[in-house]
């Protein structure tokens, strides 16, 4: 049997988009796949070393359940998206969801192979020390040239 | 049913059972057991499909006061 592969482009840097790539990444690793993950714009937050920084807003994301119902303009205080990062980091604690780092690490453990973006990185002035160790730079042509041959390719 | 090996995934959510039960395997040689405890409702179906995805077997899958219970033979 040939190995699958999947092939991954992560443009978010919230913490409830952070998720999906690494769940999807670490499991299609479990799997056998050979995977990819190519991080944009905000997706580069994925590689930086400190991931402490990734949050979520309760700002302009009316699905996010709240324990009581908060009006937009209480939203805006600040200390509030601070206040809805720990709450939900403490939830997902609680229920047993694996944390970003934990995700990431299995990832990096089974071979799941992260690309920063180049262009990006140079976009926002990041400087290659703020990433892990073992993650590859490089452009479009790069991604594409794995994602041709991949029987899943995602768009985060 | 005999098993060489036991995991205890309980109070592990999406896909941290899976993946540890991916990581038992390696531990056993082809043909060998291993069972594995997961309170989490979603790796019901989840197991299937890793055992449809990697061709280790799943023997059974069954209920147990709340937790759920898999016995899987290594490919």
């Amino acid at each position: 049997m040939t190995q699958k592969k999947m092939a991954i482009i992560a443009t978010k840097g919230t913490l409830d988009w952070a998720y999906p790539p690494l769940i999807l990444s670490s499991t299609a690793a479990a799997l056998g796949y050979e995977v990819q993950v190519f991080c944009t714009f905000y997706g580069l937050s994925l590689l930086r070393k400190d991931l402490s920084g990734i949050r979520i807003s309760p700002l302009a994301n009316p699905a996010m359940p709240m324990p009581v119902p908060m009006p937009v303009l209480v939203q805006v205080l600040p200390g509030m998206e601070a206040m809805a990062t720990m709450m939900m980091k403490n939830k997902m604690k609680a229920k047993g969801v694996a944390s970003l780092d934990e995700l990431r690490s299995l990832c990096l453990e089974a071979d799941v192979k992260f690309i920063a973006c180049q262009m990006t990185v140079d976009l926002f002035e990041f400087k290659p020390e703020e990433f892990i160790d073992g993650i590859e730079f490089g452009g479009a042509t790069t991604f594409l040239d794995f994602a041709g041959s991949a029987d899943i390719q995602l768009y985060i | 049913m005999n098993f060489d090996k036991e995991l205890d995934a309980r109070g592990l959510n999406c896909p941290l059972p899976i993946i540890k039960t991916k990581k038992a395997l390696n531990d056993l040689s082809s043909g060998q057991v291993l069972r594995v405890t997961s309170t989490d409702a979603g790796s019901v179906k989840d197991m299937e499909a890793f055992a449809k995805q990697t061709g280790n077997e799943l023997l059974s899958s069954t209920e147990e006061g709340g937790d759920y219970v898999f016995l899987i033979r290594k490919k």
